[in-house]
C-alpha cells in the first residue's frame, strides 16, 4: 500500500508493522520496493533494547533480515536519536535514487520521553547525491546524438522518479528520436504517438526491439538494462555506441558496456542537453519504424466472440481514456496491460518489475487510491495473484476505499502455463488452479465445463466483505460490466472468466536475442 | 587481479554486516579484510583485498560508495601504497636443522617469538608476498601450524582526504 501510494504520488509511503512476525512479512514489500526504487519509509516495532538478542517473544534480527531489501536501515537505541533518525529516513528514502528506508524501535524508545528536537536540515557526510551531471560528458552525449542517424531513446523509471517526461518529449520531437519504455515507464511517454515504440524486451513491441537492435545511438534513462529489456546482453543493440544518464553510478556498465556514461537527475541532464541537441529530421529512420510498426503491431483476434484477456484491457483502456490508475498482479494478466492499456500521464501505471511480486497489485490499488481520492483506480488480477493478498479488501471495506478489481481469470497461473506449453512440452505441472486429487496427474486439455469447480468464488468472496461481485463469461457483457464498474462508487470485483490458454506475444525467450522475437505461436 | 581496496566507513554498528552482506549478495569474493578505528575515533577504516578484473573492482568500488555509511573508497591500483599483514608461523625444529632455521629466520628479518624442545614460532611482518616466500622456505622443515591476519593498507606520501563523496 505505501509502495503504490508512493508510486502514483511521487510522494514517500509510510508503512507500519509490528515487531518479529510483522517485520518479517513486510519482507517481500520491500525487496519489491527497493528493485524499483520506490520512495517508502517502513517502521517496525522491536522488543526493548535491553532484552535485545536474548531470543524475546516476537524479536527478529530486523535490520539484519531487511539489510539487502532496503536503501538503508536504522535500529534506534535511543530516544534522542528518534526524531533525527526520523528524518534522515526520509532524506535518504527521497533523495538520490530513491528507495525504501526502515526503522526499528524498540518498545523502551518508542514510550520514551525526551525534549523534541527536529533538525531543519539534514546533512550526511558519507551520502550526497550527485544532479548535475558532467559538462563534458553531456557535451559528448549530444554530439553523438547529433551525428546519429537512428538514434533511440530507452526510458525507464528513473525518469518519472524525476518528473523528466516533459524532456523526453521535448527532445525526441526535437530532434525525431523514437522513444520505447520499461514496464516501469508505462505512461512516462505518450503512448501511440509517432514517436513512441511502446514497450522493450521480453513482451514489447516488435518495433521497439527491431528499433533497439538497428539503432545506432542508445540513449537510456534512468534504465538499468534488466535482462528482460536486453534479451541476450551481448547481443544487444550492437551497432549502437550507448549513452547511460543515471542517478546511480552502481548501475552504469553493469550489465551493458556503457560508451557514454552520464551520473546525474534524468531531468536536469536533459535540460542542459536540450539546448545544444540540433534539430532534426530523421525521416529514414522514423519510415523504418512505422514500417516495422505496420507489420507487426500488437494484435490478438479481434473478431471472433471469444472473451480473451486483451480485449477486456483495451476496453478498460477506451472507458477510462487512459486516464485511470492501473495497479497489476504479476502474470500474463500483468504484460497484457503494459501493453494494451494506453495510459497517457506518468504515475498512472503501477506493477512491480524487478521483484516481480505476485500480491503487490491490490494493495499498491488501495494505496494509490489512499494518496489519490479523486481519481479512478483499478486493479488488474490474475486470478492467482489476487489470491495473495486480497484479504487487504477488509483494509479498502473499512476505510471506503472503492477500488475497481477485474481479475482475469484464466484458470491457470498463465504465465507458469505458458512456458509450460512452449518450453516443456506442455507438460502442465502445478499451475492449472482448478486442479484436483481426481483430475488426470497430466491433464493438458483445460475447458470451463469439464474441469472442477473454481475455487475461491470470487464474487461470493467479494459479498463476504461487503463489496460488489460480477462475474463475466461472455465477451457481449464485458463492456456493460465494465461500465458498471466504473460508476460505482464502491469496492467491485470483476470475475471475468477470460480465455483459459491464451498466450502473450510478442515474446522473446529466456536467453534469446531481441533479434528473435517470436511475434505469433507457430512463426 | 589481486586489489587492495581501502574503505573509511562511519564507526557505527552494523556497518561490516553491511559490507560483508554487500559482497555476499553480489557475489564477489572478499579475500582479506581488516577494520579498526581511523585517528578520528568516529571514523573505521576498512582494508579489503578482492580479486577479480576490472568489471569486479568496478562494481565493488561503485557499490561500496552507494552503501550510505560508506564515506570514501579508495582503489590503490594506481598509487604507490604500504601493505602489511602479520603472520605466526610454528615450524618443526631439531637440533640438527636448528642453525640453518634460525639463520633463514634472520635472511627474512622474522622474529623468533618462542622456541620449544622441537619447534620454533617466528612472527614476521610484511607484504603478503614476502610471507609467502618465507612460508614457502621453511616448508621443508615442517609447519605445524600457522596464523595470519588480514592485509592493512595506507596510500605512500599523500594523505586521502575526508572529503565529500558522491553517490546515489
Ligand atoms: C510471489 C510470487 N510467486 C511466484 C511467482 C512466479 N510467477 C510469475 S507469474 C505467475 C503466475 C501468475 O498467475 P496469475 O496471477 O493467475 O496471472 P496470469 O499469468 O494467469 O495472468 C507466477 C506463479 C511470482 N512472480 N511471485
Ligand atoms: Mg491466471
Amino acid at each position: 500500500m505505501a509502495d503504490g501510494y508512493a508510486r502514483s504520488t511521487g510522494k514517500p509511503g509510510v508503512c507500519i508493522a509490528t515487531s518479529g512476525p510483522g517485520a518479517t512479512n513486510i519482507v517481500t514489500g520491500l525487496a519489491a520496493a527497493y528493485m524499483d526504487s520506490v520512495p517508502m519509509v517502513a517502521i517496525t516495532g522491536q522488543v526493548a533494547t535491553n532484552v535485545i538478542g536474548q531470543d524475546a517473544f516476537q524479536e527478529a534480527d530486523t535490520t539484519g533480515i531487511t539489510r539487502p531489501v532496503t536503501k538503508h536501515n536504522f535500529l534506534v537505541k535511543d530516544v534522542k536519536d528518534l526524531a533525527r533518525t526520523i528524518k534522515e529516513a526520509f532524506y535518504i528514502a527521497t533523495t538520490g535514487r530513491p528507495g525504501p528506508v526502515l526503522v526499528d524501535i524498540p518498545i523502551d524508545v518508542q514510550r520514551g520521553i525526551c525534549e523534541f528536537i527536529y533538525p531543519e536540515k539534514i546533512e550526511i557526510r558519507s551520502y550526497k547525491p550527485t544532479y548535475e551531471g558532467h559538462s563534458g560528458q553531456i557535451k559528448k552525449a549530444v554530439d553523438i546524438i547529433n551525428n546519429s542517424e537512428r538514434p533511440v531513446f530507452y526510458i525507464g523509471a528513473g525518469v518519472i522518479a524525476s518528473n523528466a517526461e516533459k524532456e523526453i518529449i521535448e527532445i525526441s520531437k526535437k530532434a525525431d528520436i523514437p522513444v520505447t519504455n520499461t514496464l516501469l515507464a508505462v505512461g512516462a511517454y505518450p503512448p501511440d504517438t509517432n514517436l513512441s515504440l511502446g514497450m522493450l524486451g521480453m513482451h514489447g513491441t516488435f518495433c521497439a526491439n527491431k528499433a533497439v537492435q538497428a539503432a545506432d545511438v542508445i540513449i537510456a534513462v534512468g534504465a538499468r538494462f534488466d535482462d528482460r529489456c536486453t534479451g541476450k546482453v551481448c547481443d544487444f543493440a550492437k551497432k549502437a555506441e550507448i549513452i547511460h544518464i543515471d542517478i546511480d553510478p552502481t548501475a552504469i556498465s553493469k550489465v551493458v558496456d556503457v560508451d557514454i556514461p552520464v551520473v546525474g537527475d534524468a531531468k536536469t541532464v536533459l535540460k542542459e542537453m536540450s539546448a545544444t541537441i540540433e534539430k532534426k529530421e530523421r525521416k529514414d529512420w522514423i519510415k523504418t519504424i512505422d514500417g516495422w510498426k505496420a507489420e507487426h503491431p500488437l494484435s490478438y483476434d479481434r473478431n471472433d466472440d471469444k472473451l480473451h484477456p486483451q480485449y477486456v484491457i483495451e476496453k478498460i483502456s477506451e472507458l477510462t481514456k487512459g486516464e485511470a490508475i492501473i495497479a497489476t498482479e504479476v502474470g500474463q494478466h500483468q504484460m497484457w496491460s503494459a501493453q494494451y492499456y494506453k495510459a497517457k500521464y506518468p504515475r498512472l501505471f503501477l506493477s512491480s518489475g524487478g521483484l516481480g511480486a505476485m500480491g503487490f497489485g491490490y494493495p499498491a490499488g488501495i494505496g494509490a487510491k489512499f494518496g489519490n481520492p479523486d481519481k479512478e483506480v483499478i486493479v488488474i488480477a490474475g486470478d492467482g495473484s489476487f489470491q495473495m493478498n486480497m484479504q487487504e479488501m477488509a483494509v479498502a471495506i473499512l476505510n471506503d476505499i472503492d477500488v475497481k478489481v477485474a481479475i482475469l481469470n484464466n484458470q491457470y497461473l498463465g504465465n507458469v502455463r505458458q512456458w509450460q506449453e512452449m518450453f516443456y512440452g506442455k507438460r502442465y505441472s502445478h499451475s492449472c488452479l482448478a486442479k484436483r486429487k481426481k483430475c488426470p496427474k497430466w491433464c493438458n486439455t483445460p475447458s470451463r465445463d469439464k474441469c472442477p469447480v473454481y475455487v475461491p468464488d470470487f464474487v461470493k468472496w467479494a459479498e463476504s466483505y461487503g463489496a460488489l461481485g460480477i462475474r463475466v463469461t461472455d465477451k457481449k457483457d464485458v463492456v456493460p460490466a465494465l461500465k458498471k464498474m466504473l460508476e460505482a462508487k464502491a469496492s467491485i470485483v470483476l470475475d471475468i472468466w477470460v480465455e483459459i490458454e491464451e498466450n502473450i506475444f510478442p515474446m522473446v525467450p529466456v536467453g534469446a536475442s531481441l533479434d528473435d522475437i517470436i511475434t505469433r505461436m507457430n512463426g | 587481479m589481486r586489489h587492495t581496496v581501502s574503505v573509511l566507513v562511519e564507526n557505527k554498528f552494523g556497518v561490516l554486516a553491511r559490507i560483508s552482506t554487500l559482497f555476499a549478495a553480489r557475489g564477489f569474493n572478499i579475500d582479506s579484510l581488516s577494520v579498526s578505528e581511523t585517528e578520528e575515533p568516529a571514523i573505521s577504516r576498512m582494508t579489503i583485498v578482492v580479486k577479480g578484473g576490472a568489471y569486479i573492482l568496478e562494481q565493488v568500488t561503485k557499490q561500496l560508495n552507494k552503501l550510505v555509511d560508506v564515506i570514501k573508497v579508495t582503489d590503490f591500483k594506481d598509487t604507490e601504497y604500504v601493505e602489511r599483514s602479520l603472520a605466526l608461523i610454528k615450524i618443526n625444529m631439531t637440533k640438527s636443522t636448528q642453525n640453518e632455521l634460525i639463520k633463514l629466520i634472520g635472511i627474512f628479518r622474522a622474529r623468533i617469538e618462542d622456541i620449544s624442545q622441537n619447534s620454533v614460532t617466528v612472527e614476521m611482518t610484511g607484504n603478503e608476498n614476502k610471507i609467502n616466500a618465507f612460508v614457502k622456505t621453511v616448508m621443508p622443515y615442517g609447519i605445524k601450524e600457522t596464523c595470519r591476519t588480514s592485509v592493512v593498507a595506507l596510500g605512500r606520501g599523500h594523505t586521502i582526504k575526508i572529503k565529500e563523496k558522491r553517490n546515489g
